[in-house]
């Protein structure tokens, strides 16, 4: 065998090894996270860790339910706000404007989506939440002030994505539309939407992870005391926020409390990305033929 | 309440250019609204003097070395692990089990938000690993988290060179390395260049993950183990702590300008690499 | 002592990709410095023949052969085969001309190159020469450092077969190399292929039966994966011996 290919068939297991550096990272933080945050969900208790309402940890009471709802909401209030904005935009970017205008604005939005988390919650922090407290009361530190922030967080992504999964539409399918006499609009509700429907929700499902993964922000703005929130105007803590905020000084089971924190998130964010990849590829299938 | 087409058209198209003009107006708003407030506060002193009292004075000097050392680490040691399962991924295999596990694991590890790398940089790199809150853990830390990111986009760009440029050098006697290294990478060279770009703006607005590894020592870092600010966490604590609202917006200023540098390189690098193949 | 009259010899030779088979017991041979047409119609197995000649049919999943072929003496799927060396013996002209995003002259020293050939003084010489051989230097010659991709299709196609030459192949593969290019371009390098002829072996594969009666010595005719006829091209267009080829020649079908 030539000299050359007996060098090749080294650089190929080299490859290989270096390719499953992406799976073993996956595959250690799996691990330790579980191995580190397991533990102590046992110890005091799945049901209590996952629905007990008090959370002290300096008297040992580990209870995450005030922040699993938080999260919850947070993230159902960004998407309130997000999706119909996004599409909005979206819809209004592809199918009632030139392609110019697209080509200047889309970019400018992609460009929103590399500014940094802390920039969007400063602005939270000193613009939305003395508004909310002049206008509507309470501290300003709040569900509502989360929800904005976040929604605008994730509205870069939920427009990009659209636009792209709007443009991917075959221009027979328009083009059907309109010469049966349907306005843009009627043809953006029955031909467009339905037809971009796949990715569509990809964005929804890629926004929704951005928003209850989102931790920064969130501390700036949402208050951060534990308890389940009442009302809109009322502070929330999500979880990515209970563990930023006591991981700086916890020790022993808080820690490890803080851990179990992550291992929950982990989990939500892994059964959210499945449901997105299956319903991707599942419609992808379907629009093969 | 049934309108006819062309009121519901009217409604709509005003409705939904009103939604667009508003978003589109937040989102301005905000890069002026910091730049207005930012730009005053930039000078040479600001960019060249360190933090002074905890940031209250002086300037943001260590942050930005911080920055720019932690964000190159992260690069140096993401990049060939990235290039390289790219690189495995499409030119050494053909799609089988082995390829869905590795895109799968890279997929996976892209959804996963950074407080967790944070948490797990803390675990591993921090404490197990005994690295201490340093630039070593920090930079691994990002490294993992923009692994995908290079993957993908490293992918994408190897994906497509023609075909034909490999065929041509096969049959001129090219073995699969000397045909990725003498034509393959060569030609998909901008688009991976846009990928570690795109990395290098995550990189550098990066907080979770970067406050539980890298710490936050306001010196300028003295070696890998040292511990060191980034600008967003410096940006953070002067917000969160209130502890001078003009440096805090000089330091966002900054930090837009940088990813506005980083989109603008990133676009023309991109345009570049579609008229090469169109 | 003579050279073996006989460059190539295909025993009973069967190409599958996967389950399907796309080469079906070829037997045939191949003369030094003869110009060998194949023609037929197309998904006959002629490009695929060729691949298995430089066995870049290796690069195609699932690819599996039977019987053998034995090039200057030696089978060429022998497992200690040097299949680097092989494709650098046999070179090969594709329909579509690919000039690498590089300059003429490292288009031309691309091959060399991989094959260790670092000194200047000797690329400059492999790339004169080639050109030279390949009919393409008076063309060029002043502009060497310009990009291939800026030659049209007719240069470009002399280019890759510049190329080629520069590793010094025994043997000289075309894979249908003419059927985009204008009617002088194929003139100037079916004039090429006349000169090649003394110090190569050359196959040509073609969808165009006239150019096959125009400049190859034998005709192999290919159906389906078969060799359906070969012999001495003047024989094979006016007395041939299968009902097939006659058919095809007439263009009954094709």
């Amino acid at each position: 065998m030539n000299r050359l290919e007996k060098k090749d068939r080294l650089i190929r297991l080299a490859l290989l090894m270096i390719a499953f550096s992406a799976v073993s990272i996956l595959a250690v933080i799996t691990i330790f996270m579980f191995e580190q945050g397991t533990p102590i969900m046992f110890k005091y208790g799945l049901k209590s860790f996952l629905a007990g309402s008090d959370w002290y940890p300096s008297e040992k009471i580990f209870g995450l339910w005030p922040m699993i709802v938080g999260s919850f909401y947070v993230t159902l209030g960004a998407l309130a706000i997000g999706v119909p904005f996004g599409l909005a935009c979206s819809v209004v970017l592809t199918e009632f404007s030139s392609a110019r205008l697209r080509r200047i604005i889309k970019p400018v939005i992609e460009l929103l989506a590399g500014i940094p988390s802390v920039v969007y919650g400063f602005m939270g922090m000193v613009i939305l939440v003395p508004f909310i407290r002049k206008t509507f009361g309470g501290p300003g530190l709040s569900v509502l002030a989360a929800s904005i922030i976040l929604g605008i967080m994730i509205l870069p992504t939920i427009i990009s994505i659209s636009i792209d999964a709007i443009l991917a539409i075959p221009p027979s399918y328009r083009a059907g539309s309109i010469a049966l006499g349907a306005t843009p609009w009627q043809t953006v509700r029955m031909v467009i939407l339905p037809a971009a429907r796949s990715g569509i929700i990809a964005s929804i499902i890629l926004g929704m992870g951005r928003a209850i993964g989102e931790t920064m922000a969130v501390i700036m703005v949402a208050g951060n005391a534990v308890g389940v929130p009442g009302s809109l105007l009322a502070p929330v803590r999500t979880l990515t926020s209970n563990i930023a905020l006591e991981m700086g000084y916890a020790a022993g089971e808080h820690r490890q409390a803080l851990f179990a924190t992550g291992v929950i998130l982990f989990i939500i964010i892994m059964i959210l990305n499945t449901i997105a990849n299956v319903t991707s590829s599942g419609r992808k299938r379907k629009t093969k033929a | 309440m049934s309108l006819d087409p062309r009121t519901s058209q009217r409604v709509a198209r005003t409705v939904l250019w009103g939604m667009t003009i508003l978003t589109v107006a937040v989102l301005l708003f905000i890069i002026f609204f910091i730049l207005r407030k930012g730009l005053p506060a930039l000078s040479l002193e600001f960019l060249t003097k360190n933090p002074v009292d905890m940031g209250k004075e002086g300037g943001i000097f260590s942050t930005i070395i911080g920055t720019l050392v932690l964000t190159a680490l992260a690069i140096l040691i993401a990049t060939p692990l990235g290039v390289g399962t790219a690189i495995y991924l499409t030119e050494y295999t053909w799609e089988n089990a082995v390829t869905r596990v590795i895109r799968f694991g890279a997929e996976c590890l892209a959804g996963i938000p950074s407080i967790i790398f944070g948490l797990f940089g803390f675990i591993l790199f921090v404490t197990k690993l005994g690295f201490g809150w340093s630039i070593l853990s920090g930079g691994l830390t990002l490294a993992f988290m923009i692994l995908p990111t290079i993957i993908r986009t490293s992918e994408e760009a190897i994906k497509s060179v023609p075909a034909a440029y490999r065929q041509v050098s096969f049959s001129l006697g090219g073995t699969k390395w000397q045909t990725v290294t003498r034509v393959v990478l060569p030609a998909a060279l901008p688009g991976i260049v846009t990928g570690i770009i795109l990395s290098i703006g995550r990189s550098i607005g990066e907080t979770a993950a970067v406050i539980f590894t890298a710490g936050s020592a306001l010196r300028i870092p003295t070696s890998l183990f040292s511990s060191s600010r980034t600008m967003s966490v410096h940006f953070y604590i002067l917000a969160r702590e209130g502890i001078s609202m003009p440096r805090a917006y000089g330091t966002a200023a900054v930090l837009v300008i940088a990813i506005l540098i980083v989109n603008i390189a990133t676009y023309t690098l991109m345009n570049k690499f579609i008229k090469k193949y169109s | 002592m003579p050279a073996d009259p006989v460059a190539i010899r295909v025993i009973r030779f069967s190409q599958y990709y996967g389950a399907e088979r796309t080469l079906d017991g070829l037997n045939l041979e191949v003369f030094r410095n003869e110009i060998l047409g194949i023609i037929g119609p197309a998904r006959s197995g002629k490009s695929t023949f060729l691949c298995a000649l430089n066995r870049l049919n290796d690069l195609v999943r699932g690819s599996r052969v039977e019987g053998r072929i034995e090039i200057d003496g030696r089978n060429i799927y022998d497992p200690d085969t040097d299949v680097i060396e092989l494709r650098r013996k046999l070179g090969t002209v594709f329909a579509t001309p690919v000039p690498l995003p590089r300059s003429i002259f490292e288009n031309i020293a691309f091959g060399p190159r991989m094959a260790g050939i670092r000194d200047r003084a000797r690329l400059d010489e492999i790339v004169r020469d080639s050109l030279e051989k390949g009919g393409l230097f008076e063309e060029v010659k002043d502009r060497l450092g310009t990009s291939g991709l800026k030659l049209s299709g007719g240069q470009q196609q002399r280019l890759c077969l510049a190329r080629i030459l520069a590793l010094k192949p025994e043997f000289i593969l075309l894979d249908e190399p003419t059927s985009g290019l204008d009617p002088i371009s194929t003139m100037k390098i079916e004039d090429s292929l006349r000169k090649l002829k003394k110090g190569y072996t050359i196959i040509l594969v073609t969808n165009n039966t006239k150019q096959a009666a125009r400049i190859a010595d034998r005709t192999a005719f290919f159906l389906n994966g078969e060799l359906v006829e070969i012999g001495p091209t003047a024989d094979v267009f006016t007395a041939p011996m299968d009902r097939r080829t006659d058919d095809y020649l007439r263009g009954r079908f094709g």
